[in-house]
């Protein structure tokens, strides 16, 4: 085992998967990711690799085919893919999505998927929760799925729904009772599974969404499509309460992939600043340029805390919605600043291509505004956790 | 089959080698180490030739300090079976790891050894010749494809000017170049599966080997800064410069 540099936590959690995730990263360089980014391409190559490899099934419980290992594992394992100068939006989804299934699904239905995922054959990375008209204000959401017989029938529209294109099944949510028949106001909603493979073209249109960064996500538009009673996950009208526990988590990882991206961008920035001279001595030097790397670095330790908390709290089934959101909130926000103090470090050469610079900091700005934006974030907490007035 | 695989830590190939400031060694201190690249081919190796069907047990041996045993736990999540660390510090020159190993060859008798050719940190390339010596076995060094047969070995070897093919006797001693097959990683279930897997521990002492050291290390250099060259304005000023200043013509 490597002794950790600088860069890595003083005890970082589980460091032979973390050696192992920085072996497989290292074969794919900088040049993988640009090449995949240019051409707004899947990276199914670190995609299979990651899967063979088994570290995607790592949370399915060993009696389904994984490593049943508690969620600080798979946080280690998408912070060094992050650290490496990768990027694990493409496949992360694959680790967590199924929590919703493993939770809440029947024993048919874990049976019948669980060992597929595991073992990669299955992918279920998509989840379909946004629309146009409802995101964050998910009770608003419109897709409707009535209830015919044996059948669902679906109609609605989502979007932001990432990797749908490379999923077999997805996950959705929608309206069973309409919002003025419901008990209370967080009923109503129903989680579904969708197998994507019957029905692309027969009720289900995926449209890609072109952004910023290389990221696969869509628009799915949902048009008479019909499932069979047994599509449902746990019992109807819950689905609002499903999702939400699987949130948390979905935050907690996120929040590992922002703090591998502060530590990549520190470890580049001070490299950077030790080796390029400027009017004879090495920019590092300067406290100007020196100042803020060490800044940079001392907030994303600082967040990582937080992650390592928000992890250690999921893991023992207690409460753990603040710190999960404050985790997202202050890593993608110590990233943030890290990959903007690194752009400045690297002047004009930060906007080159070939530094990885300028992608790493298009792809970190994302965790601002997904999962959950900010605002939101803050919203929870002034009025959930501080108990302000309701937050408008 | 069993197959016996030596492996050695060294310092990463992948960071800047620094010496340390007293000249007297090369500084190891908070420096990166790893498998040497020759060894985990080796163990890849072995562990294809089990997934062949071919052998039944891939057993690793690491000579060294204490924290080989990371690097004996790194091979066993590549898929080897178990472990044996023979705890020596500092580590024994290659003669005494040879007599090492080949006192562990006698207790487990093995059916091949296959090492690196040489472990990337003093370059010797000696051990698994004075270990095939030491037993009486055959050697095959510098393989780059092996078949395995009933009763020998076929291997491919590289030598200068070619390849030689060379049919061994078992038992034997397999040394394995940089071309031979490229490493896996490792799987999460196998990293989880290696925190379980036995490592047993010896001294020297308790295999009755001496192990004493007969080389001194005089002193570590940096390589000498490169120089920056000149120009020159015409081929015969280059001339003069090669016979008058370099002497080389």
């Amino acid at each position: 085992m490597a002794l950790p540099s600088p860069l890595d936590a003083d005890a970082p959690t589980w460091p032979e998967i973390r050696q192992g995730v920085r072996d497989l990263c290292a074969r794919l360089p900088g040049s993988y990711w640009r090449d995949k980014d240019r051409e707004r391409a899947y990276p199914k190559e670190f995609v299979d690799a990651l899967t063979e490899a088994g570290y995607l099934a790592c949370l399915i419980p060993e009696a389904y085919g994984g490593s049943g290992l508690p969620l600080s594992a798979a946080a280690a394992i998408l912070e060094e893919v992050h650290k490496s100068g990768g990027n694990g939006a493409a496949c992360h989804a694959q680790m967590y999505t199924m929590g919703t299934l493993l939770r809440h699904g029947s024993e048919d239905q874990r049976r019948a998927y669980l060992p597929g995922i595991a073992r990669g054959e299955l992918r279920l990375q998509a989840f379909g929760v946004s629309e146009p008209d409802a995101g964050s204000d998910t009770l608003s959401i419109k897709t409707t799925a009535v209830r015919d017989g044996d059948d669902y029938v679906i109609q609605g529209q989502k979007i932001w729904t990432s990797r749908a294109e490379h999923s077999d099944l997805m996950l959705l949510l929608a309206r069973t009772t309409p919002k003025d028949r419901v008990e209370k106001r967080s009923r109503g909603l129903s989680v579904f599974l969708i197998d994507l493979r019957q029905h692309i073209g027969r009720g289900v249109e995926i449209q890609p969404i072109r952004t910023m960064i290389n990221h696969a996500t869509t628009q799915v538009f949902l048009d008479d499509l019909r499932v069979p009673v047994s599509a449902l996950v746990g019992e109807p009208d819950r689905g609002f309460a499903y999702i939400l526990d699987g949130m948390n988590a979905e935050r907690v990882l996120i929040a590992a992939e922002c703090i591998g991206d502060g530590r990549w961008f520190v470890d580049q920035a001070r490299r950077y600043a030790s080796d390029r001279t400027v009017f004879d001595s090495p920019i590092g030097a300067k406290q100007g340029v020196q100042f803020p790397i060490a800044r940079a670095y001392a907030q994303v330790e600082a967040a990582d805390l937080m992650v390592q908390q928000a992890a250690q709290r999921f893991e023992r089934g207690q409460p753990c919605g603040k710190t999960a959101n404050m985790a997202k909130l202050l890593a993608s926000e110590a990233a943030w600043q890290a990959g903007d103090t690194c752009l400045q470090t690297f002047g004009g050469y930060g906007f080159a291509e070939d530094y990885d610079v300028e992608r790493k900091f298009r792809e970190t700005r994302l965790y601002q505004v997904a999962p959950v934006s900010t605002n939101l974030i803050l919203a929870y907490l002034g009025e959930h956790v501080l108990g302000m007035p309701r937050s408008t | 089959m069993k197959i016996l695989c030596p492996v050695k830590r060294v310092l990463d190939p992948y960071v800047k080698v620094r010496v340390k400031q007293d000249n007297s060694d090369v500084d190891l201190a908070n420096a990166k180490m790893a498998m040497n690249p020759f060894c985990e081919i080796a163990v890849e190796q072995a562990i294809r030739l089990k997934e062949q069907g071919h052998a039944s047990e891939v057993v690793l041996v690491a000579v060294g300090p204490q924290q080989s045993q990371e690097t004996l736990r790194t091979g066993l999540a590549m898929g080897a079976d178990r472990g044996i660390l023979v705890k020596a510090e500092p580590a024994p020159e290659p003669l005494g790891v040879a007599k090492i190993l080949k006192a562990i060859c006698d207790k487990e008798s093995p059916d091949l050894v296959f090492a690196g050719k040489q472990a990337v940190d003093g370059d010797n390339n000696q051990t698994g010749q004075m270990l095939s010596a030491l037993l009486g076995w055959a050697q095959g060094t510098f393989v780059s494809k092996v078949e395995v047969h009933d009763d020998h070995f076929l291997v491919t070897r590289e030598i200068d000017g070619g390849l030689e093919q060379l049919k061994i006797g078992r038992p034997a001693v397999l040394t394995a170049d940089l071309r031979l097959c490229e490493p896996r990683y490792a799987s999460l279930p196998n990293i989880m599966k290696a925190k379980k897997k036995p490592i047993d521990n010896y001294t020297p002492e308790d295999l009755g080997v001496e192990v004493g050291h007969r080389l001194t290390l005089q002193k570590v250099e940096e390589p000498p800064a490169r120089q920056a060259g000149i120009k020159v304005d015409s081929v015969g000023e280059l001339v003069d410069k090669l016979h008058d200043e370099a002497k080389v013509i």
